[in-house]
């Protein structure tokens, strides 16, 4: 799996939501599956599967999808 | 939307953070008074003026208001959450609507404001609370939210009790076992720390590996009143319990979630830069300026932006100890919380298992 694939299967398993709607445009809050709850969890298994442990700041900042790639390419995960 | 500085939470002096907290609390009273009709009808029926000249002279409303009526700011439509806290005596529910703007920015200053006592890493946390306390997502109690607010802070999240507050002793010696002699974050409501958890690890008789525990605690010491139990008596039996154990109080509502008060290395709850005390006389509630005296607790914070809840005069009483002089360096007001006025009914922040349970 390249890992554009792992944080689609991440957030679609996160938030139980089909892999086809992980797009770019998704964003935190806007649909019910991925409330606060969701959020915490989606954290812990991104950081479980790429080996890295998120600031608080990023955690909050992690408002969209597009926004994901981009915090965890700060952590080294290429995309 | 306010902006707020939050790389320093405790460092504004007096004239400072007068100046600073007035224009946004201007701002917010204009905002508030222009986007809620029945804010503004309170404000108008009042006689109140939505721009002052001075911090005591902005307009508060009592808890009891947001049990009482739908007090919201924004289009409902905007609504991604809402926040309840329910009374013991009353089936009157307290409802706090927020925005992604103000649940963010709630988020941001819990998490802010603890890291000053709890350090940036994120350590693995415990909570005094049952799994299930966070599965339903709709609603939130103001239990509920406290969890998911403190989770940020932390990793590696477990829960020490089961659904029906007995001891989840598999999640809790995992834990202890796991951590051992680690650092770590243990939060939880006063009132259900030391029933549920210290009172049932007492008695079981067991002993757990030593943890070196930062512990955070709320919601009020009433529940605890009939058994007398205390500051000292508490923070005794957290070390005790964990072997190494920080132990925090902090002071907060559900109408000003994120804004919330911490108690320091000196035992005083400090207000951040973007919230303030305000102690009122019980008799009329008039300003006591003069510190050690006791009043009536005013809070206000700058977060609340989609509901008018910046402003608000507690059911609690307390007393400012001193402002911009306690000696761990933090500025601001600091403050120590008294109790419930009379005939308050025994409404905290922290819901009790009874009435959560009810839900
Ligand atoms: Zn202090």
């Amino acid at each position: 799996m390249t890992n554009n694939e792992k944080l689609v299967h991440l957030f679609s398993e996160a938030l139980t939501i089909a892999p086809e709607l992980v797009v770019d445009s998704l964003q935190y809050n806007t649909i019910p599956q991925w409330d606060s709850t969701a959020h915490m969890v989606l954290i812990a298994q991104l950081e479980a599967e790429f080996e890295i442990m998120l600031d608080t700041d990023d955690i909050i900042d992690m408002s969209s999808v597009a926004k994901a790639r981009e915090i965890l390419a700060r952590y080294d995960i290429e995309f | 939307m306010i902006e707020i500085d939050f790389d320093a939470i405790y460092s504004q002096s007096k004239e400072q953070k007068n100046a600073t907290l007035l224009a946004q609390f201007n701002q917010l009273t204009e905002f508030h008074y222009q986007h809620c009709q029945l804010y503004k009808n309170i404000i108008d029926t009042l006689g109140l003026a939505p721009t002052n000249g001075c911090l005591e002279l902005v307009p508060f409303l009592s808890t009891q208001l947001f049990k009482e009526l739908e007090l919201v700011s924004v289009p409902k439509s905007q609504i991604i959450k809402t926040l309840t806290s329910s009374g013991t005596t009353s089936a009157k529910v307290a409802k706090i609507y927020l925005d992604a703007d103000t649940a963010k920015l709630q988020a941001k200053s819990l998490v802010k404001i603890m890291q000053c006592f709890s350090g940036k890493q994120r350590l693995p946390m415990l909570f005094m609370e049952p799994s299930n306390l966070i599965a339903d997502r709709r609603g939130f109690s103001a239990r509920g939210a406290g969890v998911q607010g403190f989770a940020l802070l932390g990793r590696d999240h477990h829960y020490a009790l089961n659904p029906d507050m007995s001891i989840n002793w598999q999640q809790l010696e995992q834990f202890f076992t796991k951590y051992q002699g680690q650092k770590v974050l243990i939060f939880g409501f006063t009132f259900m720390i030391w029933q549920y958890f210290y009172q049932a690890v007492s008695a079981s008789g067991k002993t757990l590996p030593p943890l070196d525990a930062i512990v955070f605690h709320g919601g009020g010491w009433k529940k605890l009143a009939h058994l007398a139990v205390g500051k000292t008596q508490f923070n005794q039996a957290m070390q005790q319990l964990f072997g190494k154990a920080k132990v925090h109080n902090f002071y907060g509502m559900v109408e000003q979630t994120g804004s919330i008060f911490v108690e320091c290395e000196h035992g005083h709850l400090h207000a951040p830069n973007c919230a303030d005390i305000i102690l009122r006389s019980e008799q009329d509630l008039s300003v006591i300026n003069d510190f050690g005296q006791q009043g009536i607790i005013q809070v206000l914070s700058a977060l609340p932006h989609s509901y008018p809840g910046h402003s608000i005069l507690t059911e609690d009483l307390g007393r400012i100890l001193g402002e911009d002089t306690c000696s761990c360096g933090r500025k601001g007001r600091y403050f120590e919380v008294l109790g419930r006025i009379k005939k308050s009914e025994n409404r905290g922040c922290s819901d009790t298992y009874q009435e959560v349970s009810h839900d």
